[in-house]
């Protein structure tokens, strides 16, 4: 083809305005003079450098438009969005997502010229859309349906065969396409490449054979393919926990914060008929930029999953059976009373609280207050030290925009996938150089600036040796450093990266930390008075205590010691050797099955409060349905439990307790404000809330060097493990990738065994078999197993006294 | 038109000198020694030891030589929108001939790939490019070859890569085969696909390539044609080059002609002097049209161009004359139709041509010209309806607003209303042969579908 038929080059370059970087979105709002721009024959003030479709949208003249996505860089694909703009020759036919604005620009959105080339574009979508709406799982919100009756010709002149393909194909576990549909947006495949950064979809075929489609045998397994199906502007792409369940008119929404992990999303919980039904990210700018990962977006299902508690149940010599809550209600009471007068409070103990809200956490503190019960802890020894909430606390924005991002913790990608889009987000933009310390390869790591290896143990080591290194330490020297801390491996002790934490810090005196601790609620948990008071009433010293015999009650909410305590020993011998134990949770676990009384509670969805995500903001959560068969949230069984111990809280509601937060802990002040305005979801960026917590002084930990023929461990999670929310959701449970120990490919010779097989892995305790595999992404000399996979038992090997675990592996 | 106008003596019809493709006939032309021992590389020689790069950036401008890709665009105004200091800046070689009906950048790549890739030095010496990329289309294995070939000993004798002929002057070339995509002749989409991604075009603003070009740096793109006319150009001077053909067309171009005439193929012929008629008729060119019919219609300048008539027959090949007269020399590639042509068939072949070429990006372009092509198939099917001309037009209005010339468009890219171009010509000339095949389901007497074989048959 001709280079060139039609432009005249010169002109064009001469008339071009400087191009303005438009994807970035500055970290704080600078000084805004303003562009004038006509809009429809009115004067509107536009942002320097926003686009025209933007600007024609803020000054209240709609420009249709399906593959323009304001978070993703504009493409001009669909050509929807074409407007007029005054130019030197007269005015010309632009697409407005690609234009940005100008001083003195003339912008014209609704002449009849617009108005032709408009219908004509749509009448150009149409013409190959199957127009199955009736069918359609989108139909009823779809942008293609209202555009076309927005800015549509109103009837098709096309009267051949329209495109056929077979209609849907699954492109993932969770996601169906239909190419029928598809009107070639690009706005999956861009979310993909762009924001995923997990380029598994793309257009092949060329012209009018154009179609979306995954590589040959691979499918589109994306942690965050979900939001491809949100983003669709037509219903080719449908999510299978979805598909067919409910007509968009038959949704009833309200606005919430997703709770899966501490991200704290914004999201809006969608139900029909009492059942919860979808979840959509809600864009906040300081969180989540609308995304949701797959675990939240369908973690729906295990809510409405049938094997849920219904009712209490109470440990009689035939197993647990069913129960009142009267009945349960007294046992309770009895067990508390037993208990304290048996011991006193320092034979209760309360693990976990990480699960509910703020308002629930805030409930049971008060609760253990008043019965002066210390031991208690929101983690499983499987976090990080309390106190790292002390330090100066860095948001996930300062974080996204720091000059210098240093990982200390875990796979984000696989804990904390949206934290990881914004970390992600930085380093492809060029705003921030992310500098990660690792055991081994993560999720982050192709995109990180240098990533350093360590081997388990030695990390403050890495950390000042890599420091010393001139072109890192110039790095740090200009300022404006954020370090992402977190539990990095459960095979070693969190002591290990508090002191590699102590040696940045020690080099960078003013960076702030975000800690990144993972459980939905976990800083809420901690902030409202459930963070263990001394080290004795750290969870691990709660298991050691309960595992010698000296507690007489272990009260267990929504935790599950057995699954989520690196030492599955440790937690085996605690909950045989608690005298009693009190189980609140949504469903049997392995743990609550050792309970004596079980109590059902309300899951998410199904109650409303405040939670804390890891910056520290408190968002409103959102009750949808009711819940579950007589289930309760938390905080009444804490409410009621204290009047029949005669202990009097302070309040007996939910918004008692709110007035309770916002008057006693620092910062909740405007609390009550922002829970009363949750019903009509403002309050979407919350507030953000510090609290000290009590700090702890902790034995130095000593590592010692490992012996050559062993390999050191690296134990931690991938995204779809045995956790109970994700077996008991369909969609999800077969996603977990299942138990595999890995190791470097040059090591499998050393090993004497092939990729595949099954081997024995040795601890100082116990022994284990796993499968073995290998990959580059593991050093040599380490093994890498995920944690709490179905069908493995890692934490058989780990002992929660010792730093680091070394391990053999022996053939079978 | 069985009487031979006077002026088709021999010597009547203008002629020049052969600028490119004198090697044409020589039977080793393509090799080293024989490019060499024809005064090959004498140009380069000169422009690095006795030119800086802003005197052979003069002599090209003094030339005006307009750039031979289809936009006619001259070329050494093209260099200068370099931004001033901005490095690294790319040269990129537009070798993906595609136009339907040219096929004169395969035969100056096959016949004479040393003249481009002096061209190439010279042109790189000119703009400060370190790297230069010759993108040549897939299909075109022996052009292919012969590049390789030449390339080899270009580098084997120190006239391409470090320190070329000893001076400080250092450029690479780097070949690039096409996947098979005419979009890709579109310098946006030879860069996207350079890059490795789907020929896809780019937005022109931001994405001009002389400043966003290839990896986002400033990049010139340049026709075979181009870049091949340079030597000669610093050989003999600009002004020399200027003074051959007329002001507002300088020096010789190539014209590859195809379709109802006696002889086709590529002539080099005076720019702007030379007519249609002398071109068509003349012996030295085509020699008339065959079995002694007359032209019903041809095309200027590329599929993509607006049709001419007889009545345009006399006109020079001069690019603003063509311009006015609604249509486009583009890439030098002239169909020409005689009265047998079934005009309906003529105009679905094409369109069926973009549809297929169409990349998917823009709607109008990926829906339209297959809507464009299917009905037309089914008028040529016979069972065209009475509105199928008026939705016809509605199409070609979606993609081209207005329908004139030069097309606006609502697409990126100009593909889109490339395919308009036939349907507006064909439909507004021969409108009853088109109500013919509505009402009959057969065309009008005396044309025969098949008889555009041989002429844009191969689209």
């Amino acid at each position: 083809m001709s280079e060139e038929t039609s432009t005249d080059l010169g002109d064009l370059i001469e008339d071009s305005e400087p191009e303005a970087e438009t994807s970035d979105v500055a970290p704080e709002p600078e000084p805004d003079p303003g562009v004038a721009v006509t809009i429809n024959g009115r004067v509107h003030s536009a942002r320097p450098g926003q686009l025209v479709i933007d600007a024609c949208a803020d000054a209240g003249a709609f420009v249709p438009h399906f593959c323009y996505h304001p978070r993703m860089s504009p493409v001009g694909m669909c050509r929807q969005c074409l407007v007029e703009v005054d130019g030197p020759r007269g005015p010309m036919m632009v697409v407005s997502c690609m234009t940005p604005v100008a001083e003195g620009q003339v912008v014209n959105t609704a002449t009849p010229s617009v108005k032709r080339a408009q219908e004509g574009v749509l009448e150009l979508l149409l013409a190959n859309h199957p127009l199955d709406c009736p069918v359609c799982d989108k139909g009823g919100e779809c942008p293609l349906q209202d555009q076309a009756f927005s800015h549509g010709p109103g009837e098709s002149r096309y009267l051949e065969e329209k495109r056929h393909y077979e209609k849907p194909i699954p492109i993932s576990d969770l996601v169906y396409l239909d190419r029928e549909r598809c009107i070639l947006c690009d706005r999956c495949t861009r979310f993909a490449d762009e924001v995923a950064g997990d380029k598994l979809i793309h257009f092949i075929s060329r012209g009018n054979d154009t179609q979306v489609m995954t590589f040959p045998d691979e499918p589109f397994a994306s942690y965050f393919s979900g939001n491809t199906v949100q983003i669709c502007p037509v219903g080719a792409l449908t999510a299978k926990p979805y598909r067919f369940k409910a007509r968009p008119w038959d949704l009833e929404q309200v606005e919430s914060t997703c709770t899966t992990c501490s991200v704290g999303c914004r999201t809006v919980i969608q139900s029909s008929r009492d059942e919860l039904l979808r979840y959509q990210g809600v864009d906040s700018e300081p969180v989540n930029w609308g995304w949701l990962c797959d675990r939240g977006r369908f973690g729906f299902e295990s809510a409405n999953s049938d094997q849920r508690l219904a009712v209490p149940l109470i440990q009689t010599d035939a197993g647990l059976e069913a129960t009142s809550w009267s009945a349960a209600m007294s046992t309770a009471t009895e067990l508390f009373t037993e208990a304290l007068n048996r011991s006193g409070p320092s034979g209760i103990a309360i693990l976990g609280g990480a699960r509910g809200t703020n308002e629930d956490a805030f409930a049971w503190a008060r609760l253990a207050d008043r019965l002066g019960v210390t031991r208690r802890d929101p983690q499983l020894a499987d976090g990080l030290a309390a106190q790292i909430l002390n330090r100066p606390r860095a948001t996930i924005a300062e974080a996204a925009h720091a000059k210098t991002v240093i990982l200390l913790g875990p796979d984000l990608k696989e804990e904390l996938p949206v934290l990881f889009l914004r970390i992600r987000d930085a380093a492809e933009k060029r705003r921030s150089r992310i500098l990660e310390f690792s055991p081994m390869e993560t999720g982050m790591t192709r995109y990180a600036w240098r990533s350093e290896r360590y081997e388990p143990g030695f990390a403050a080591t890495a950390v000042r040796s890599s420091l010393a290194d001139p072109e890192i330490a110039s790095q740090i020297a200009a300022g404006d450093v954020v370090v992402v801390v977190g539990r990095q491996n459960l095979a070693e002790s969190d002591a290990v990266t508090l002191a590699a934490l102590d040696a940045i810090i020690a080099a960078a005196p003013a960076a702030k930390v975000l800690p990144v601790l993972r459980r939905g609620n976990v800083m809420g948990a901690l902030q409202m008075g459930l963070a263990p008071r001394s080290a004795e009433s750290e969870a691990s010293q709660i298991l050691h205590a309960a595992a010698d015999g000296h507690i007489d009650l272990l009260v267990l909410l929504g935790a599950d010691p057995l699954a989520d305590c690196p030492d599955a020993e440790l937690a085996r011998r605690a909950l045989a050797g608690a005298r009693r134990v009190i189980s609140v949770d949504t469903f049997l676990t392995s743990s609550t099955a050792h309970a004596d009384l079980v109590l059902p509670a309300a899951a998410y969805g199904e109650k409303a409060g405040t939670t804390t995500n890891l910056e520290g903001r408190i968002t409103p959560v959102t009750a949808k349905v009711t819940v579950h068969g007589t289930a309760r949230p938390d905080w009444m069984v804490a409410v009621d439990l204290a009047a029949r111990l005669d202990q009097d809280l302070g309040f007996n509601d939910l918004a008692g307790i709110t007035a309770e937060i916002a008057a006693t802990v620092e910062g909740c002040e405007e609390l009550e404000a922002l829970s009363a305005g949750r019903a009509t979801g403002t309050g979407r960026d919350g507030i953000l809330v510090s609290v000290v917590v009590p700090e702890i002084s902790r034995a130095s930990t000593e590592v010692t060097e490992r012996i050559s023929y062993d390999y050191r461990l690296v134990v931690s999670r991938k995204l779809y493990d045995n956790a109970t929310n994700t077996q008991m959701a369909p969609s999800l449970a077969p996603l977990a990738p299942g138990p595999c120990i890995t190791v470097n490919p040059m090591d499998l010779t050393r090993i004497g065994a092939e990729e595949g097989t099954q081997v024995k892995v040795i601890g100082a305790r116990s022994a284990t078999v796993l499968t073995l595999a290998a990959s580059t992404a593991v050093p040599r000399g380490l093994a890498w197993v995920p944690f709490n996979q179905p069908g493995g038992a890692i934490s058989e090997v780990i002992d929660l006294d010792t730093t680091v675990t070394d391990v053999r592996i022996e053939r079978l | 038109m069985t009487d031979t106008p006077a002026y088709h003596v021999p010597g009547m019809v203008p002629t020049g000198p052969k600028l490119i493709t004198g090697r044409f006939d020589q039977v080793d032309g393509f090799t080293y020694e024989g490019y060499v021992n024809t005064g090959g590389y004498t140009a380069l020689r000169r422009a690095l030891t006795e030119m800086t790069p802003a005197q052979v950036h003069d002599e090209v401008r003094t030339s005006e030589m307009q750039g031979r890709g289809g936009a006619g665009f001259p070329a050494g105004t093209k260099w200068g929108f370099l931004p001033a200091g901005v490095f690294p800046r790319y040269l990129v070689i537009n070798g993906d001939e595609s136009e339907p009906g040219t096929y004169k950048d395969r035969l100056l790549m096959e016949r004479d790939p040393h003249q481009l890739i002096e061209g190439v030095l010279i042109a790189a010496y000119a703009i400060g490019a370190a790297q230069a990329f010759l993108y040549v289309r897939g299909e075109m294995a022996l052009a292919q070859e012969r590049l390789v070939l030449a390339l080899k000993d270009a580098y084997a004798n120190n006239l391409v890569g470090r320190n070329i002929l000893g001076t400080d002057f250092s450029v690479d070339i780097t070949l690039t085969w096409g996947a098979g995509a005419y979009i890709v002749g579109e310098e946006t989409a030879l860069i996207e696909s350079l890059e490795g991604e789907r020929g896809m075009p780019r937005l022109k603003p931001p994405y001009f390539p002389a400043a966003k070009g290839l990896y986002m740096q400033p990049t010139i793109v340049n026709n075979v044609e181009t870049l091949a006319n340079v030597p000669w150009i610093i050989n003999h001077g600009g002004q020399e080059f200027h003074d051959i053909g007329a002001p507002t067309s300088t020096g010789m171009r190539i014209f590859a002609v195809s379709g109802h005439v006696n002889s086709p193929g590529v002539f080099e012929v005076p720019n702007g002097v030379t007519t249609f008629r002398m071109l068509f008729e003349a012996p030295e060119y085509c020699g008339g049209i065959r079995n002694g019919s007359s032209v019903k219609a041809f095309i200027p300048g590329g599929a993509s161009a607006m049709w001419f008539f007889p009545e345009h027959l006399d006109m020079a090949l001069d690019k603003p004359t063509v311009d006015q007269a609604g249509s486009m020399l583009g890439s030098g590639a002239i169909v020409v139709m005689d009265e047998t042509t079934d005009m309906v068939a003529a105009c679905w072949r094409i369109v069926r041509f973009f549809s297929r070429e169409s990349c998917g990006k823009c709607t109008p372009c990926r829906e339209g010209t297959t809507w464009l092509e299917r009905i037309l198939k089914r008028i040529l099917d016979g069972h065209g309806r009475p509105e199928d001309l008026d939705t016809l037009l509605e199409v070609c209005e979606s993609i081209s607003p207005g329908i004139a010339w030069p097309p606006r468009q609502t697409t990126i890219c100009p593909l889109g209303p490339s395919a308009v171009s036939p349907i507006a010509s064909a439909v507004r000339k021969f409108r009853h042969e088109f109500e013919h095949y509505v009402q009959f389901g057969r065309p009008i007497e005396g044309v025969h579908q098949h008889a555009i074989h041989g002429s844009v048959a191969h689209v």
